[in-house]
């Protein structure tokens, strides 16, 4: 028939339907992005912009004094710390839960061993119990753990997160049994077939659970709040939650800043906190899409 | 190897009357074949069951106790399940309902948004695609902690919040609304703001989902009779893309429970206590008052339970309309 012909070249032009979508998107794209383009104008405003009435939705004339007041804070422990902090953890983390993920999945999808099925139903029931609702008595057990205190509390409870164990094991389904093998009759060890074949026919999903994984852990303020009291030890997000409703203790942070003036502090510690996510997901999102046009996975 | 099974046959048919043994035998073997795979899956096994399994179990365990974490744990039984349901005024005036409300309201909404965008966006020509998907993606990405200063700023109770300004302007109020101040409209916002962020993980899942469908499939489709998008969509799009649909249904109903702290985070930036008039209270939030400022471990761990079973009803609904043993 000459209907898929007919159809490929009607995606070359510009339908109507797709000039409407077009239209559409754009203008949806622009008001999700409207908090956003907010946050970023707001955090370059001088005090004066600041006040004026009525507000101006763009700055006019840009000044990095909101930046400089955050990174000159009068606090025990200077934001450069919190930041820090949080990357580290969240490199570990991140690292930590793709392995753990991709190790996991792999071994329920290629080998059918004593108990597999049971664990594998298991994580799907769980995928429902994010561990956000059960924080309570999370408490109790890292209490009774022995690692209040020590930055294992950004790492190791969030190790485990069902959700990419599944995500991973649907994509590596997706790889050949014969693949495997034919690896198998070659001599490789398990080891080598997970690392060398499996893993990079399943980067799309890989960086998936990567976005998951960082999403879970970077903005993360709980195990700030509950799990330790060394300051030193506390991640960005949660100062600058201490900074915009004073949760925090207020001998290390700048104290609360609510009020106009401390709008644009508070944009500012926003954008850094915010920054980071744009640039891991850019980073992530065109690999995806590399390795989606090149692995051709069906 | 024909001829070893034939051989081994007749000694297994001999050692019928020592059936379990012979089994429990094959079993350690066949874990010892696989004890690779143990490997593979115990970092995962382990982590898992210290900090999502054993709280979990806890929370079972500890809704039947009366604990303030001071003296030591009292075995009441269902009491405060009882409790709970007969006398707890906020959770059955409040929390509960508005719980319902929202989730009813976000979940579903959401779950339709995530699909109908990522189909949209699949639409375009492939260059057009990352701008759109990282647009709608972003939202998601910035927490509700630090948000806190542009719902102000857009929800502002004079005529300086945003959306005061034109609403005035336009002639549609005579005076500014209080919007985060006014129980009308504050679970409106946090409805709002959920929305916003709604296209999340698994938003993308569904679009990598509609990449790899297989365009053959749409154009054997076009063949055997489909003729618009309507019916392409319903009978080859979700059913190619179910495991992703599911999914994405599933991390819908984990991201409508997570609700509790956009309403928090907004009382926070505006100084209230409370939500206003309790119309935001959800049930998250008021486990949370009872961990937090009341110290009762157990009812707040019963409450968590009561959390914990509607998403678990929710979920078990989300794999009826797209689990594996569908319609298919």
């Amino acid at each position: 028939m000459a209907n898929p012909f007919r159809r490929r070249m009607k995606l070359k032009r510009l339908s109507p339907f797709m000039l409407i979508n077009l239209a559409f998107l754009t203008l949806l794209a622009v008001i999700m992005l409207l908090p956003l383009i907010f946050t970023l104008n707001q955090a370059f405003k001088p005090v004066t912009e600041l006040f004026l009435f009525p507000p101006n939705f763009f700055v006019h004339h840009p000044t990095l004094s909101n930046f400089r007041s955050l990174l000159m804070s009068e606090s025990v422990i200077p934001f450069t710390r919190y930041f820090t902090n949080s990357v580290l953890m969240s490199a570990i983390t991140v690292t930590g839960v793709v392995m753990v993920s991709a190790m996991a999945a792999f071994g329920f999808s290629k080998k059918k061993f004593p108990g597999s099925a049971a664990m594998f139903s298991i994580i799907i029931v769980s995928l429902m119990f994010s561990p956000d609702q059960v924080w309570i008595t999370r408490y109790v057990v890292i209490a009774n753990l022995g690692i209040m205190n020590t930055y294992w509390i950004h790492i190791l409870p969030f190790l485990a997160m069902p959700v990419c164990v599944f995500l991973m094991k649907q994509f590596i389904d997706q790889v050949p049994e014969a693949l495997i093998d034919a690896a198998k009759i070659d001599g490789a060890k398990e080891r080598t077939i997970f690392l060398r074949i499996v893993l990079p026919m399943c980067m799309p999903a890989v960086s998936t659970i990567g976005i998951l994984a960082f999403q879970q852990i970077w903005p993360e303020t709980e195990s700030s709040l509950l799990f330790t009291s060394v300051e030193s030890q506390r991640l960005l997000n949660f100062f600058v939650g201490s900074l915009t409703n004073g949760s925090g203790t207020t001998s290390s942070s700048v104290g609360s800043v609510n009020g106009v003036a401390g709008q644009g502090i508070q944009a500012a510690s926003a954008l850094v906190v915010f920054l980071p996510f744009v640039i891991v997901f850019l980073s992530f999102q065109r690999k995806v899409l590399q390795t989606m046009a090149n692995s051709g996975i069906k | 190897m024909s001829a070893t099974e034939t051989a081994t046959a007749p000694a297994a048919a001999r050692a019928q009357p020592l059936g379990t043994p012979l089994k429990r035998k094959s079993v350690l073997k066949r874990m010892r074949e696989n004890a690779s795979a143990y490997v593979f899956v115990a970092p995962f096994m382990i982590t898992f069951i210290v900090f999502i399994a054993a709280p979990v179990f806890l929370a079972l365990a500890l809704s039947l106790f009366q604990f303030d974490s001071v003296t030591a744990p009292k075995f009441v039984g269902f009491d405060n399940f009882l409790s709970i349901f007969t006398e707890d005024r906020l959770f059955l005036r409040y929390a509960l309902p508005n719980t319902f409300f929202y989730a009813v309201i976000v979940g579903p909404v959401g779950y339709a948004l995530c699909f109908f965008l990522a189909w949209l966006i699949n639409q375009l020509p492939k260059k057009w695609r990352d701008y759109f998907t990282l647009a709608l993606y972003i939202p998601s990405m910035g927490t509700a902690v630090s948000m806190g200063v542009v719902w102000m700023a857009f929800f502002g109770a004079d005529e300086t919040g945003y959306l005061n300004r034109l609403l005035l302007q336009f002639g549609f109020i005579d005076q500014p609304i209080a919007w985060l101040f006014d129980p009308r409209y504050f679970m409106w916002i946090m409805i709002l703001i959920s929305l916003w962020q709604a296209m999340g993980i698994g938003f993308l899942a569904m679009l990598a989902g509609l990449q790899t469908i297989n365009t053959e499939l749409y154009e054997a489709g076009a063949v055997d009779g489909i003729s618009n998008r309507l019916q392409e969509v319903w009978y080859i799009t979700i059913p190619s893309i179910r495991p992703q649909m599911l999914f994405s249904a599933v991390m819908s109903v984990v991201g409508t429970f997570k609700g509790g702290i956009v309403g928090s985070s907004l009382i926070a930036s505006t100084n209230q206590d409370i939500t206003p008039g309790n119309s935001g209270l959800l049930i998250s939030n008021h486990l949370e008052d009872y961990f937090r400022n009341r110290f009762e471990i157990g009812y707040s761990a019963s409450l968590t339970v009561v959390l914990l079973v509607m998403i678990y009803a929710m979920t078990r609904f989300s794999f009826r309309l797209f689990g594996p043993k569908g319609d298919e």
